[in-house]
C-alpha cells in the first residue's frame, strides 16, 4: 500500500488553502487547508455536521469558497460549476451515485457522455461501443456481465458503487472524491468497494475518501484529515496513528467516551431507587 | 492505468462466481416492459376472434376498423408514452386536438387560407403550447400533472370562446375543395381498406422507438425520467429533453387533429375529449412506469391496439358498447398488476 503513496510529480494534485464557506450566520468551513497527491488515499473523517459535505461540494465545484483558494496541480483554480471541476479531472461520486436504477448498466455508464456514431441526422448512440467498454471496464474490477443492458438495480450495493467509480475513472478522473461509499454497505459489500479503491490508488489516482467509519478509513487510508465543526483538526499519516487514536480524534470518539462514562454512571444510579435509603 | 489492476489470479476463489450474471434469452424477454401489452393483445384478439368472428371482427373491414381506432389513440399515445418515460404527463393533448382542428377549419373555411397554411398554423400553435407546458414545468418545478391539467381547461375554454367569437359556431365544416388532393390523401387517404392514420401511427412508433433506443436523446429521456438530479449531475440537459418531449406530444395532437378534420370534413371543439386519458392508458398498459424512467413505445403501440380491438370488438359482438369502458378499466388494472410483476423481476432477481 505504502509504496504507492506519494506523488508522481512531487506536488499535490488538488489542494485547498485557507478555504472558508459561510451560509448566512452559519460557519460551514473555516480556514481549511488540505491536499491530496497522486496515488494516495486521503481519508476525510468527521461526524455528521462536521462540514464534510460542504467541503466536497467545494472541491467538486458545487460551492465557491468565500475565502481561500483551490489549486489543481499547483495552479490556482476557480470552479464555477461541477462541470469545471470534472473538466480538470476532479470527479465526485455522490451517495446517490448518479445512476438510473431501472436503466441498463451500459447506458448508465455512458449517461450524459454517450458515444456516437454516424453523421448529421443519422448520428446515433453507439450501443456496441458502450457495451464493449462497459464490459471490459467492469471486468477489470471483477464484475462480469453477461448482459450490459440489465438494470443497474440488479447489481449489489457494492457493485453499484464500483460501477460509479469505474465510470469516473474511465472518463479521466485524476482525483476521485468518494462520498461515504461504504457507509450504507455491509462488510462483504464494503470490502468489494475498499478493494477497488485500492486498485484505483495503484493506478495513480488521488482518492479523497469521505467516511465516518474509522475502521474502513484505517484499512485503506494513507493519510487522515479529521474535520470538526467546520475546522481541520489536523492531518496525520497512517503510520503515525492507531485506529483507537483516530477514533478519539473524531468528535464521535469523544462523544462515545462520554456516552460510555454516562452509561456506567447511569447503571449505578438505576440501582439507587431500588434500595431507598 | 490498467496495467496495475488486480490480475485474475489475485482474486479469492469463489468470489468471482458470485458475480457472474446469467440471463437466459427467454428470461430476458420475459422482463421486457411491453410483454403484458403484447400478451394482452393476443388474448383480446383471440377472445373476439372466438366470440365475434361471424359478425365481421376478422374481416378486412373489421380489422381496418379496430386499427383505425387504435391509430387515433396511438398517434398521441406514442409521444405521450415517451413523455411519461421522461417523467412527465401531458393532460392537455385532448384539448389540443380540439383546438388544432378548429384552427384548421376556421382558417381555411372561414378565412379562406390555403389548407397547407391552416395545417402549419395548427402545428405552430401546438408547438407553442408544448413549449409553454414544458417551460412552465421545468422552470417552476410544479408537477406536470397540474400544469397540463390547467392547460386542458384553459385550451378547451379558449377554443370554445374564440370559435364562438369568430364564427358564432362550435362546429365548422371544411371547404369541400380541401377534402381532395394531395394533402387530403396524405392525411386522410386510404391504402386499400386501411386509412392513412394507421400508417402515421405505425410510422410514429417506429421513429419514436428509434429515437428512444438508438439515439443519445433517447438515453437522455430515460435518464431525465429515471432521476432528473442524477441525470443533470452527469451532464444530461434535462430541461431541454423535457421541453422537447412536451412539444412532441402537443404536435402529435395537431397531427391527429389534421387527420380527423380531413377525414370527417369538419371540426368540432369537443373533439379529442378524454383522449389524454386514453393515451395514458395505452402507455400504462404498454408497460410505461407512471413515475418515469422505464417503458417502451412499442408497448404503448400495443396498448393502443388493445384499446381499438376492445372498442370495436364489443361493437362486433353486438353487446351494448356501454360495456366498453368497464372492459377497458379492467384491462388497465390487470395490465398494471402484470407490469408491476415483470418490473420487479427485471429490477431484482436475475
Amino acid at each position: 500500500m505504502a509504496e504507492n503513496g506519494g506523488s508522481r510529480n512531487g506536488g499535490p494534485i488538488l489542494e485547498a488553502r485557507g478555504v472558508s464557506k459561510y451560509f448566512g450566520h452559519v460557519v460551514a468551513l473555516e480556514d481549511i487547508t488540505m491536499d491530496v497527491r497522486a496515488g494516495e488515499v486521503l481519508c476525510l473523517l468527521g461526524d455528521n455536521g462536521a462540514g464534510k459535505s460542504t467541503l466536497i461540494k467545494t472541491f467538486s465545484g458545487v460551492h465557491k469558497p468565500d475565502k481561500g483558494t483551490m489549486l489543481v496541480d499547483g495552479e490556482e483554480t476557480v470552479f464555477n460549476s461541477p462541470h469545471d471541476a470534472i473538466e480538470r479531472g476532479i470527479a465526485t461520486v455522490f451517495q446517490d451515485l448518479a445512476m438510473i436504477p431501472l436503466s441498463g448498466i451500459a447506458r448508465n455508464f455512458f449517461l450524459g457522455r454517450e458515444p456516437k456514431k454516424g453523421k448529421g441526422p443519422l448520428q446515433r448512440y453507439d450501443a456496441a461501443f458502450a457495451d464493449r467498454v462497459t464490459r471490459s471496464e467492469l471486468e477489470k474490477i471483477g464484475i462480469e456481465l453477461r448482459d450490459t443492458s440489465q438494470p443497474v438495480s440488479t447489481l449489489s450495493g457494492g457493485e453499484r458503487q464500483c460501477v460509479a467509480i469505474a465510470r469516473a475513472v474511465y472518463f479521466g478522473a485524476k482525483v476521485l472524491i468518494l462520498d461515504e461509499p461504504t457507509s450504507a454497505l455491509g462488510v462483504r459489500q464494503a470490502s468489494i468497494v475498499l478493494r477497488y479503491i485500492d486498485q484505483t490508488r495503484a493506478a495513480g489516482i488521488g482518492v479523497i475518501f469521505i467516511t465516518h467509519n474509522v475502521h474502513h478509513a484505517y484499512l485503506i487510508g494513507d493519510r487522515f484529515t479529521v474535520l470538526e465543526r467546520g475546522r481541520n483538526t489536523g492531518t496525520v499519516a497512517h503510520d503515525e496513528i492507531t485506529t483507537e487514536q483516530l477514533e478519539k480524534r473524531m468528535a464521535g470518539g469523544k462523544e462515545l467516551a462520554r456516552l460510555e462514562a454516562e452509561f456506567k454512571r447511569g447503571a449505578k444510579e438505576i440501582r439507587v431507587p431500588a434500595h431507598p435509603s | 492505468m490498467a496495467a496495475t489492476q488486480t490480475p485474475e489470479a489475485a482474486r479469492p476463489p469463489g468470489h468471482q462466481a458470485a458475480r457472474v450474471r446469467r440471463v437466459g434469452t427467454l428470461r430476458a424477454w420475459l422482463t421486457r416492459p411491453e410483454l403484458a401489452a403484447v400478451a394482452g393483445c393476443v388474448l383480446v384478439w383471440l377472445f373476439f376472434a372466438a366470440v365475434a368472428s361471424d359478425s365481421g371482427f376478422l374481416s378486412q373491414g373489421g380489422t381496418a376498423s379496430y386499427l383505425e381506432v387504435a391509430a387515433q389513440v396511438g398517434i398521441v399515445g406514442v409521444p405521450v408514452a415517451m413523455l411519461m418515460i421522461a417523467g412527465e404527463f401531458d393532460l392537455s393533448v385532448g384539448s389540443m386536438v380540439g383546438a388544432a382542428g378548429m384552427i384548421i377549419a376556421i382558417s381555411t373555411a372561414e378565412y379562406g387560407w390555403p389548407l397547407w397554411a391552416g395545417i402549419v398554423a395548427a402545428f405552430v400553435v401546438a408547438a407553442l403550447v408544448g413549449l409553454f407546458n414544458g417551460y412552465i414545468v421545468v422552470k417552476t418545478g410544479l408537477p406536470s400533472f397540474i400544469v397540463t391539467l390547467g392547460m386542458l381547461f384553459a385550451l378547451s375554454g379558449a377554443t370554445i370562446g374564440l370559435s364562438r367569437l369568430l364564427t358564432d359556431r362550435t362546429q365548422i365544416s371544411m371547404y369541400p375543395g380541401d377534402l381532395e388532393g394531395f394533402l387530403h390523401s396524405l392525411f386522410a387517404g386510404k391504402i386499400g381498406p386501411y386509412p392513412a392514420s394507421i400508417a402515421w401511427w405505425l410510422g410514429l412508433a417506429v421513429v419514436a422507438t428509434y429515437v428512444l433506443q438508438k439515439t443519445v436523446f433517447g438515453n437522455w429521456v430515460f435518464g431525465a425520467g429515471g432521476d432528473k438530479y442524477a441525470a443533470r449531475n452527469v451532464g444530461v440537459p434535462v430541461a431541454r429533453v423535457k421541453i422537447l418531449t412536451f412539444v412532441a406530444t402537443a404536435t402529435s395532437a395537431a397531427l391527429l387533429a389534421t387527420i380527423q378534420v380531413l377525414d370527417a370534413g369538419s371540426a368540432d371543439v369537443i373533439r379529442g375529449q378524454l383522449l389524454e386519458l386514453q393515451a395514458i392508458a395505452a402507455a400504462v398498459i404498454g408497460g410505461v412506469l407512471l413515475t418515469g424512467g422505464y417503458g417502451s413505445v412499442i408497448g404503448a403501440l400495443f396498448g393502443a391496439l388493445i384499446f381499438g380491438m376492445v372498442q370495436q370488438g364489443i361493437f362486433f359482438t353486438g353487446v351494448d358498447t356501454d360495456w366498453f369502458k368497464l372492459f377497458v378499466g379492467a384491462m388497465i388494472l390487470l395490465a398494471v398488476l402484470f407490469n408491476n410483476l415483470i418490473r420487479k423481476r427485471a429490477a431484482e432477481a436475475h
